[in-house]
């Protein structure tokens, strides 16, 4: 089987046995990285365009070396260099890339739906690198990936998503994705940062960090954006690390098995304390790693050949 | 103008009449309403047989967008998606370029009124000066310059000393302000209702109490002043709670609420269609059974359209950066006819009071009956027609609106303004353009 959809724009819409599908698809393309000569001939005459309208330095990246060791044509187009700053619309960006004839478009946008918009409007396969606060799926898959990758499987294990939950498109994918594969989820974090109604995404809500984290496999830690002070969302960055902030005097509340995970950027010192970032429990160099594989793995299915050419 | 409406089924809930009858208009007013009526000689006859005949329908709250973004509509094709939707009169806020604060502005659309309109235009003048909610604007040469109300809306007025005064101020007037109720606060920047949904899709959301403390706010300030106001698009359960309390205890408030408020939920905004963005936001089931039934009983005095016009551009972009409002003209009776008055929300004279005698008491227009003496205003119904609603066709100079591809059964079947058939089977008739 491959994936149903010409897109990838949100987890919400996979099949669990989807999310197997490129789980198990980037465990074999991570083979490659270890290589002398990265690269194989699989996106050999494909163009992939990177369409980054927001800052990223991490996934734009990432995405650039999944679509070059598998030899597509990457051509990164960003905020500031594109005409979208000249006032053009995303809809006559979207069609003047499709009059060039890509064969994926990678879009990254600060505003919620801009991909659904992006795939309404082109033939082209699109991938949701982040929209707003509402997906990002590629970040949830390479999360899951390195879960079982660590673990050894998926289905029964507990997660704590803590921090800004209302502003987090990881929080969002990685709800979804942990939960269809069978895993259950609690968020935490201040009553501010919680959004209204999440408990019907089928998780729990914990407003305390140390009843969040205890027995749980995986803590998944959120990046707190600084400019929520200005919004009254939260008194101070002070009183947010002392309160939400992981350290390893709270880490002891956790299992001796537990996953400390980060999409990054970290704020140090804020939601992660450094000696938690840099500890043995931390995975979030793997999950960077991991990143480039579940890229790699998206992009042979949705624009690849036939499924017998996979990590050739 | 003289015209014979004859052998429709006649519902005026301004006079509790329902019943096959003819109505005769002679110079323009109504004359008669009777059975079997001889019309003077040479009158111009209409067989409404199997149609409903109503007086003509009152828009209280359209956006005519002239002066200053006629590329999004204008006097002449705003009334003539009046006219496409059965409105024989429509009431146009004051937020246009520049905003409806000095008597020149009101003056210039009546004058574009004269000139292209094909229904009656009322204008409403601005509460404040460049609805700023800063300044009064003078309320007094606005009233005589024609406007029949006041209001900042598309911008709430958020002093509430400023509001004290202007319902005080406007006493003088007898003319009621129509407030936009939204805390700027509370709803802040969001694009969609506060809820799951907002949640789920990672917009953010505008909280139903962002209405429901201006709806207390401006109940609390009608009680102080004793000045009517009236609550635009109603859109929440716990506004129409303090509306009803309200006029229990008799405060001089009124309500409307649109045909998109009572049809669709947040749920519709999944997908990202920015048709379904508006202000104030498509809310959730329990808003919209409370609307409903509010409706029906009366608490709710009108359905008002807020026909928003915006084009492509302002709407073919991302969702937070789309404008709000959708075009409600050209929809609203299908609309209504179909998923209201067929699904038993509310029967048909009382669908056809909240569009007739409900708004013209609201603002106290000499419109919305079919008495001897009242302006020959008539919307005829046909309710057996079939359609389905395409925006390509719309008379607006805008399209848009979630309810492209609808299916409705029942229509406007003829608009006649001052006894001249302005509409006949979705064909405009007359007006200069």
């Amino acid at each position: 089987m491959g994936l149903r959809g010409k897109d990838l724009i949100e987890v919400r819409g996979l099949e669990p046995a989807e999310i197997e599908l490129i789980l198990d698809t980037a465990e074999s393309m991570k083979e490659i990285a270890s290589r002398a000569i990265k690269k194989v001939p699989t996106l050999r005459g494909k163009t992939v365009v990177n369409l980054f309208l927001e800052p990223s330095t991490r996934t734009r990246t990432s995405f650039e070396i999944a679509g070059k060791w598998l030899s597509a044509d990457v051509v990164n187009v960003s905020g500031s260099a594109s005409s979208v700053v000249k006032g053009e619309t995303l809809m006559d960006t979207a069609k003047n890339l499709e009059a060039m004839s890509p064969d994926c478009v990678v879009i990254r946008h600060a505003m919620a739906g801009a991909p659904h918009m992006l795939a309404r409007a082109l033939r082209a396969a699109i991938i949701n690198a982040g929209d707003g606060a509402h997906e990002h799926p590629t970040q949830a898959l390479l999360d899951l990936l390195t879960i079982r990758e660590k673990k050894g499987h998926l289905d029964g294990l507990k997660a704590a998503i803590v921090g800004d939950i209302a502003h987090s498109r990881v929080a969002r994918s990685n709800i979804y994705g942990m939960r269809k594969m069978g895993m259950t989820v609690t968020v935490a974090g201040p009553p501010t940062l919680i959004p209204p109604g999440v408990e019907e995404l089928g998780v729990k809500v914990a407003h305390r960090l140390e009843e969040a984290i205890r027995d749980v496999d995986v803590v998944m830690m959120l990046r707190l954006q600084q400019e929520r002070m200005q919004a009254a969302l939260i008194p101070s960055l002070r009183e947010y690390a002392r309160l939400w902030g992981l350290t390893l005097d709270r880490l002891a509340a956790a299992r001796e098995d537990v996953l400390i995970m980060h999409p990054g950027p970290v704020n140090r010192g804020v939601e992660l304390a450094p000696e938690v970032a840099d500890s043995r429990y931390s995975v979030i160099l793997d999950q960077v790693a991991n990143g480039v594989a579940v890229r790699m793995a998206l992009l042979y299915l949705l624009i690849g050949g036939k499924p017998a050419e996979a990590g050739a | 103008m003289d015209l014979i409406i004859k052998g429709g089924r006649v519902v005026d809930p301004a006079n509790g009449l329902d019943g096959v009858a003819d109505v005769l208009i002679l110079d323009g007013r109504i004359a008669r309403v009777e059975r079997g009526l001889e019309p003077p000689e040479g009158t111009p006859a209409v067989e409404a047989a199997g149609k409903v005949v109503a007086p003509g329908f009152i828009d209280l709250h359209v956006h005519l967008r002239e002066p200053g973004e006629e590329y999004k509509e204008t006097v002449a094709t705003g009334t003539r998606a009046a006219a496409a939707g059965g409105f024989t009169a429509v009431v146009a806020m004051a937020n246009t370029l520049p905003v409806n604060d000095t008597r020149a502005v009101t003056d210039y659309i009546l004058a574009q009124a004269r000139a292209d309109g094909v229904v009656r235009v009322y204008p409403v003048g601005a509460v404040s000066k460049g609805l700023r909610g800063e300044e009064l604007a003078e309320l007094g040469e606005l009233a005589e310059a024609g406007c029949v109300a006041y209001s900042d809306d598309g911008q709430p007025v958020m002093d509430s000393a400023l509001l004290r005064r202007a319902l005080e101020y406007a006493q003088a007037f007898a003319k009621p302000i129509i407030s936009h109720a939204e805390d700027a606060h509370l709803a802040a920047d969001g694009v969609m209702h506060e809820g799951f949904v907002s949640t789920d899709l990672g917009l953010r959301g505008i909280p139903a109490a962002a209405e429901e403390v201006m709806v207390a706010r401006d109940i609390a300030l009608a009680e102080l002043t004793g000045t009517p106001i009236h609550i635009a698009h109603v859109s929440t359960a716990g506004a129409v709670r303090l509306i009803r309390d309200a006029k229990g205890r008799g405060v001089p408030v009124t309500a409307e609420v649109t045909p998109h408020h009572l049809l669709l939920t947040d749920e519709a905004v999944r997908g990202f269609d920015p048709n379904t963005k508006m202000k104030p936001p498509l809310r959730g089931k329990r808003d919209v059974e409370a609307l409903r039934e509010a409706l029906a009983d009366g608490t709710l005095d009108a359905i008002a359209t807020d026909h928003a016009p915006h084009a492509l551009a302002d709407k073919e972009v991302e969702y937070d950066l789309a404008a709000f409002g959708i075009v409600g003209l050209e929809t609203a009776v299908p609309l209504g006819l179909t998923h209201l008055v067929r699904e038993g929300v509310l029967d048909l004279p009382a669908f056809i009071a909240r569009l007739t005698v409900g708004p013209a008491r609201i603002l106290d227009l000499p419109l919305g009956t079919l008495s001897p003496g009242a302006p020959g205003d008539v919307t005829v119904l046909d309710l057996d027609r079939e359609l389905v609603i395409d925006p390509s066709r719309f008379y607006s100079r805008s399209r848009n609106t979630p309810f492209g591809g609808w299916r409705c059964v029942g229509a406007p079947w003829m608009t006649i303004v001052g006894g001249r058939v302005v509409m006949w089977e979705r064909v405009i008739k007359g007006g200069t353009r």
